[in-house]
């Protein structure tokens, strides 16, 4: 049999690849310069990486096809999910190149680690193949292992990275067993397939319903996997843990893009590849998100630590998401995007005031050592205070408006019940967020404390995070119109 | 002379189901580690014996993705768990917990 | 020989019966035949001619540890290469870059390893 190689169009996963080589020359310039004090090439470097694939991702807008041997969709909801990623990967890079300074840990590991990272994210958004999928799962797990224990000299960071390894090895086997499962009821891992080649999709659209038993089983082992990066009970153990021990540019950049990420790979397999089994999936997504909503949600009010409580906000938002998923319309799907594109802004932003105000080694990162700190740093505390205003959706502020677009989405496709139990819960939420603006407007500063530095990058971050929340929740219709033309552009959805 | 298929992917379920039962109530990381990896490997199994089912390779080709991608996760953990170990001369887990909620 | 799937079984199992009795037997007749004179030298562990130091279970030195992720990692990238060595004459051009590419990449991480001195052996 005479072989014929795949037709080889790249276009489909340049930003990726833009990431990946960009992360090779920060990986061997970093290694081969000599100097060690003046390191401003390397997020330099990052950042021509991050602006190089945003431009090919860009390029690419308005095609929807399956290029690599039908292995990658090119289509309008993988450029979003890819925009939005570049853009966390860049603000990650910035707030990460003063936290670093400041502490002393500047290596280019960081920024080739956070690169390859986002490539995987981003090869999630836009893989049409089970196992792409998990190839590109593993790429952002492994690159995040090791981000989560970047600080080695603190035992919080190394027990963190530890936890979240094997709790994501754990989970990543039963993402395969999924796989393994839904090969053999469908003799293929393609997500869509045609009349000539088999795929999930079309399995299901030709076969009867009795022989979809196994890869019914193969789905509630899927979800297992996406719902652990994810983030959504009861696959959320690792969160706050994770979160607590990471350096606070990785834990933002975790909320904001693992979440994405997954949540990417959630769309297109359950509303679009397996579409035709959404009787059976969604009675279980629908236990998961309520599930998550309320846990997360009346977990955080008894945390003390700051990044902790982030973390169980971060698990309760991933079931609000979650709503949008099992709405299996287009504006749950639009709905969905627009929502994590604006929370991930939020969070990233959030955490960048709480890695600054975190000081050196992030020793103040409690909710007591936030008492007063209006009254110290006014500017910080105004935009965190906008940042958690957003998280609990707040009119005027982008979370305000991704809560309306996937509530929406949900009750119009009959889930009012649910979306009940989501406001309800966002109640809950309000109270923690709330209680963080107390101690910091209410309470008196502590005299003792010594004056924090603020790296411009850092401040940047902030900014541009700040401004960005408080535009989205005033102009939204551009950004939810760019998620409404990509999901138009969502192949087989 | 070929062998039922169904004893291969029972043998398959045994293993992961101890990887399973292993990684939930051990307490050393890198025991617990062994049967994440035992797991990896009962899927395996299961990918060979469908990709023979189905007559088509890709179940073997996606066993040598599962493959190298269980290597690189073993180097990044294992080298995780060293780092744990040489700080704090222990790998059990339970010694390990700093944080709790 | 027998016959059938287990039948060859049959086989392996016979080999390795027949194997294990030839050396337990050579062993047993050496056993007979050698004088038997023990001296402490002769039960000390030989480490090639030098005089074994500590005891037999000394932790060895952690940097094999380096070493051992370096090789696993480059070991299992190879299996990329069989599947594509077997056909590579039927492959044509295209398929001869690509895994030009994929060594191209390893190379990259193998130098990246160097620089970062971790093939180097400071004792």
């Amino acid at each position: 049999m005479p072989f014929v190689p795949p037709e080889i169009r790249l276009a489909g996963i340049a930003p990726e690849m833009a990431l990946v080589v960009s992360a090779f020359v920060v990986l061997i310039a970093g290694t081969f310069a000599r100097s060690r004090v003046n390191r401003v090439y390397l997020p330099a470097l990052a950042t021509i990486g991050f602006g190089a694939s945003i431009y090919f991702a860009v390029s690419v807008w308005g095609e929807n096809e399956l290029q690599l041997s039908d292995m990658i969709a090119l289509d309008g909801f993988a450029t979003f999910c890819k925009i939005s990623l570049a853009v966390f990967g860049l603000l990650t890079v910035w707030l990460g190149s003063d936290y670093l300074t400041r502490d002393g840990i500047e290596e280019p590991e960081f920024y080739g680690l956070v690169l390859l990272a986002v490539a995987g994210m981003m090869l999630m958004a836009s893989a049409a193949d089970l196992i792409v999928i998990f190839l590109a799962l593993e790429t952002f797990s492994i690159a995040l292992y090791v981000l989560v224990g970047y600080r080695r000299r603190s035992i919080e960071g190394q027990e963190s990275a530890m936890k979240y390894f094997l709790l994501g090895a754990f989970s990543s086997s039963f993402f395969l067993l999924g796989i393994a499962l839904a090969y053999g009821a469908v003799g293929s891992t393609n997500l869509y397939g045609n009349s000539e080649n088999p795929g999930l999709a079309q399995f299901l659209s030709e076969s009867a319903s009795e022989a979809t038993g196994v890869l019914v089983l193969a789905t509630g082992f899927l979800v297992v996997g996406l719902g652990f990066k994810i983030a959504a009970v009861p696959f959320h153990m690792w969160t706050p843990d994770a979160y607590q021990g990471a350096p606070s540019p990785i834990t933002g950049f975790m909320a904001a893009g693992s979440k994405l990420a997954g949540f990417a790979a959630l769309l297109r397999l359950f509303d679009a590849s397996l579409f035709a089994l959404r009787w059976e999936w969604r009675p279980l997504l629908i236990g998961i998100a309520v599930a998550t909503m309320i846990a997360g949600s009346v977990l955080a009010v008894v945390q003390e630590d700051i990044k902790r409580m982030l973390a169980y906000s971060s698990i309760a938002h991933a079931g609000f998401v979650l709503t949008g998923v099992i709405a299996t319309n287009d504006r749950g799907i639009s709905g969905s995007l627009f929502y994590l594109a604006t929370y991930g802004i939020a969070v990233l932003g959030g955490f960048a005031v709480v890695s600054i105000l975190g000081g050196k080694d992030e020793h103040r990162v409690r909710l007591v050592d936030y008492k007063g700190a209006f009254y110290e740093h006014p500017a910080l505390a105004g935009a965190l205070t906008l940042f958690l205003l957003s998280l609990a959706g707040v009119p005027v502020t982008s979370g305000f408006v991704g809560k309306l677009v996937v509530f929406g989405a949900a009750i119009e496709a009959g889930y009012s019940w649910v979306v009940v139990i989501g406001m309800l819960t966002s109640a809950i939420a309000a109270f923690f967020y709330l209680r963080v603006l107390v101690v910091m407007y209410m309470q008196e500063p502590d005299e003792s404390r010594p004056p924090i530095p603020v790296g411009r990058a850092a401040s940047t971050v902030v900014a541009l995070t700040a401004v960005a929340t408080i535009i989205l929740g005033l102009f939204w219709s551009p950004l939810i119109g760019a998620a409404e033309d990509a999901t138009f552009f969502f192949v087989g959805g | 002379m070929s062998i039922d298929p169904s004893y291969y992917l029972a043998l398959a379920g045994l293993m992961f189901a101890i990887g399973v039962v292993g990684t939930l109530t051990r307490r050393n990381a890198i025991v617990i580690f062994m049967f994440i990896e035992l797991m990896l490997n009962a899927v395996n199994l299961i990918f060979v014996t469908f990709a023979r089912m189905w007559g088509n390779v890709d179940g073997q080709v996606l066993v040598f993705f599962v493959l190298v991608v269980a290597a690189a996760e073993a180097v990044v953990g294992l080298a995780i768990i060293l780092v744990i170990a040489r700080r704090r001369e222990t790998s059990n887990v339970d010694d390990i917990s700093m944080l709790k909620w | 020989m027998p016959e059938g799937y287990f039948g060859q079984y049959a086989t392996i199992g016979i080999f390795a019966l027949a194997g294990m009795t030839l050396v337990g037997a050579t062993l047993q007749l050496a056993k007979l035949v050698r004088p038997n004179v023990p001296t402490v030298q002769k039960y000390t562990t030989y480490e090639s001619g030098i005089d074994p130091i500590g005891r037999g279970w000394a932790q060895s030195n952690v940097r094999y540890y380096i070493f051992a992720l370096l090789f696993v990692i480059f070991d299992v990238e190879a299996v990329f290469l069989f599947p594509w060595a077997i056909i590579f004459e039927s492959l044509g051009t295209q398929a001869f870059i690509e895994m030009i590419i994929f060594i191209g990449i390893l190379a990259l991480a193998l130098l990246y390893a160097i620089k970062k001195g971790v093939l180097e052996w400071l004792s």
